[in-house]
């Protein structure tokens, strides 16, 4: 039915039966968009948040969003200015996957803000002195670094390439690439910092708080290493989920394997950083606000100490120490559980980073705040991943975005109806060119 | 303005006079038009721009011993007027008055990110989280003052800056640039029954408040009074409501202490 549009030398299953798997993410997305219209129209009692938690639920999604998308940035430094080619077989996907997360990061905080129509005050009546006004610039200039990262990939599909104008103007897009990934490089280094800072600097919560060099708090380099770190395992995950969902090898192992072992260097560099940080901030600065540092993690079972071993430990160095090992990530089990724990482990961080320091009295008279999210809010949560699995979904079926798919899936072209068309010379020039992704 | 200095208006509440009788929180929400809900009993999303909190010293009869203590906005000037709060709202909703010392709250600005909200560990600032309905004809009894607050925003304690701002404009009428020490009072000083609450600028020696306090410029404004301490005092967050207290425990729950510390050591 929809033949035409599916990239030469795949294979993809029937329309209908396209459809029909994606029915559940559909009614889940149209939840999400329920619930969506219910904050814009009736306000954000419709939340549980409340004075205490002010930032909540969707400020973690946003946050932890944000550092799983850092795969995008930190492949597109290593493929373009570190020079590292291999991984020009998964950009793409770690574009994709960029993509969805910063524009579900732009929708959530759409969401999240009490008066959506005043959303551009912030770059109107910014103030320099915000890491929040920070973060608004950077994340919207580099949204739009994804987007025009994600637009060559749209212009290949295979009727729009067709089009002369946009044949030339993808393959124009493309020579200028480094360009945009050295300015995504950079704008990711300050908006992922400067999410840090937005904790960092809190200096009325010594949970938060953190010393730093000039106006950025540790906290800012935490988050930026840390994005560059966890981020990619997120596409590896991602990437090797679409591979069980599609029963297909959509990326080589050496691909995998090189990401694997870049991200496993910079998370166990990492997360020695942030046991150091956290170390001077139990025993330093913590204390000099009069507060010790079990007191963050008593009185509350939510909150216990555990969490705390559950992001350094299981979340940092377990995966740290698979990914850095040959072994570790070239046996596809152990790379699953690493990429997995890491994602657990950048989550809970975030997590932590919000939600604790919202929890954590301040006034010694004051409790600990429970809180639980509302169905709206878990609803609007959801709505970025049902459009990111669509996303995904459309993305892969249309458009080329796995360049050896078409080498590692050789069709059998006889018993292929959908690919009698297909030639050999057009199969090998279908490999879905790196170069032009 | 010229001749004019700089003010600081500051408060010191008394807390062996305070009985917790909760005047000081009706005079302001009536001043100020704070909106309330049909239920009140969810404290964590009501608005109380002042707030009495209860605090006992934690002792069995007959050596239990409570302690009210009101609290408003501290109106923080940070280091150089960096409040925490402040210092993070992106879009320049609230401000610093390095001439009154007062930090604002522009409601029409504010677009509800609630990060000043989340900086602030006072909890002293409030959202709203509904539109403000009155109950039928209670809308003639609002003070025309005081801009009611829309859905979406943040607000708290302005130390009732449109008396100021009337006291001045009186003022100018006059031919003065100065204002007398009551010329301008806040409702909850009005309000207090017992006395305990004094307002006034820091800066001006003739100022009662100057006088009970005593503030060491010296050391960002930390009062030399013996009696006399400010909320969490050691997070520098420079805070202008100070509070007096016989008791040393009172003092002692103004701030966070590591178990071998004594109270003095973040005066």
């Amino acid at each position: 039915m929809d033949d035409a549009l599916i990239p030469k030398g795949v294979k993809r299953c029937p329309l209908p039966e396209f459809l029909m798997k994606l029915g559940p993410v559909v009614v889940v997305l149209i939840w999400g968009i329920v619930a969506m219209f219910m904050c814009w129209f009736k306000g954000l009692n419709q939340t549980n948040m409340n004075d205490s938690y002010g930032f909540a639920l969707w400020i973690w999604a946003d946050l932890t969003v944000i550092a799983l998308g850092g795969g995008a940035f930190f492949t597109g430094l290593l493929r373009y200015i570190i020079g590292k080619d291999k991984l020009k077989n998964i950009i793409n996907f770690a574009v994709l996957v960029g993509f969805i997360c910063y524009s579900s990061a732009l929708l959530i905080l759409a969401i999240d803000i009490g008066q959506p129509l005043r959303g551009w005050f912030i770059f109107w009546h910014a103030n320099v002195h915000s890491m929040l006004t920070e973060v608004a610039f950077c994340l919207t200039c580099y949204f739009g670094v994804l987007t025009i990262e994600y637009l060559p990939l749209v212009l290949e599909n295979r009727q729009v390439d067709q089009v002369s104008f946009f044949h030339h103007l993808s393959h124009n897009m493309h020579e200028v690439m480094p360009i945009f990934a050295a300015t995504g490089a950079f704008l990711s280094f300050f908006h992922q910092g400067s999410l840090g800072g937005v904790a960092g600097v809190l200096f009325g919560r010594p949970f938060a708080f953190r010393e730093g060099i000039l106006i950025w708090p540790w906290t800012f380099f935490l988050f930026t290493w840390s994005a560059a770190a966890y981020g990619p395992c997120f596409t590896i995950m991602l990437a090797k989920i679409t591979e069980k969902i599609t029963k297909k090898k959509l990326i080589k192992d050496d691909v995998y394997a090189l990401l694997a072992k870049i991200s496993g260097w910079m998370m166990a560099t990492y997360i020695m950083a942030k046991i150091i940080d956290t170390w001077y901030w139990a025993v330093v600065t913590a204390p000099s606000k009069g507060q010790g540092f079990m007191e963050f993690y008593s009185d509350n079972a939510f909150y216990g100490i555990w969490i705390l071993i559950l992001e350094i430990v299981v979340g940092g160095v377990i995966p740290a120490a698979i990914l850095i090992t040959r072994k570790g990530r070239s046996t596809p089990a152990l790379l699953m559980i690493a990429v997995v724990l890491a994602v657990i482990g950048v989550s809970v961080n975030r997590w932590v980073m919000v939600l604790q320091v919202m929890a954590v009295p301040v006034l010694t008279f004051e409790g600990w705040p429970m809180y639980y999210p509302s169905w709206q809010e878990v609803a609007t949560t959801l709505l970025p991943v049902a459009y990111g699995i669509l996303l995904v979904a459309f993305s892969y079926r249309y458009l080329p975005v796995f360049p050896q798919e078409a080498e590692l899936n050789p069709i059998d072209l006889e018993s292929d109806e959908t690919a009698e068309s297909v030639t050999a010379s057009e199969t090998a020039d279908a490999k879905l060119s790196p170069a032009k992704a | 303005m010229k001749n004019e200095q700089a003010k600081k208006y500051g408060m010191v509440i008394d807390l062996d006079k305070c009985t917790g009788c909760g005047a000081c929180m009706v005079a302001c929400m009536a001043e100020n038009n704070v909106p309330f809900k049909k239920d009140e009993t969810n404290k964590l999303d009501s608005i109380t721009w002042m707030r009495v909190f209860q605090l006992t010293n934690g002792k069995s009869f007959p050596e239990t011993d409570i302690c009210y203590i009101p609290r408003p906005c501290m109106h923080c000037e940070g280091e150089h007027g960096h409040s925490p709060c402040v210092s993070v709202c992106p879009a320049t909703a609230t401000d610093y008055s390095q001439q009154t010392g007062i930090v604002s709250q522009i409601y029409t600005r504010c677009f509800g990110c609630r990060y000043c909200m989340a900086a602030c560990p006072y909890h002293a600032r409030y959202f709203n989280w509904w539109d403000p309905v009155w109950p039928n004809g209670m809308e003639k009894y609002l003070n025309p003052n005081v801009s009611p607050r829309m859905r979406g925003v943040v607000e708290k304690c302005s130390f009732c800056f449109h008396r100021y701002q009337r006291a001045m404009e009186k003022a100018f009428l006059e031919g003065r640039r100065e204002l007398e020490e009551e010329e301008y009072q806040t409702a909850c000083t009005q309000a207090c029954p017992a006395g305990a609450i004094v307002f006034g600028d820091l800066n001006n020696e003739k100022h009662k408040i100057h006088q009970i306090v005593n503030p060491d410029p010296a050391h960002r404004g930390r009062p030399k009074n013996p009696k006399a301490f400010r909320l969490l005092e050691r997070l520098g967050t420079n805070p202008k409501v100070y509070y007096l207290s016989s008791r040393e425990w009172v003092r002692r729950a103004g701030d966070n202490y590591l178990p071998h510390e004594g109270s003095g050591k973040g005066h």
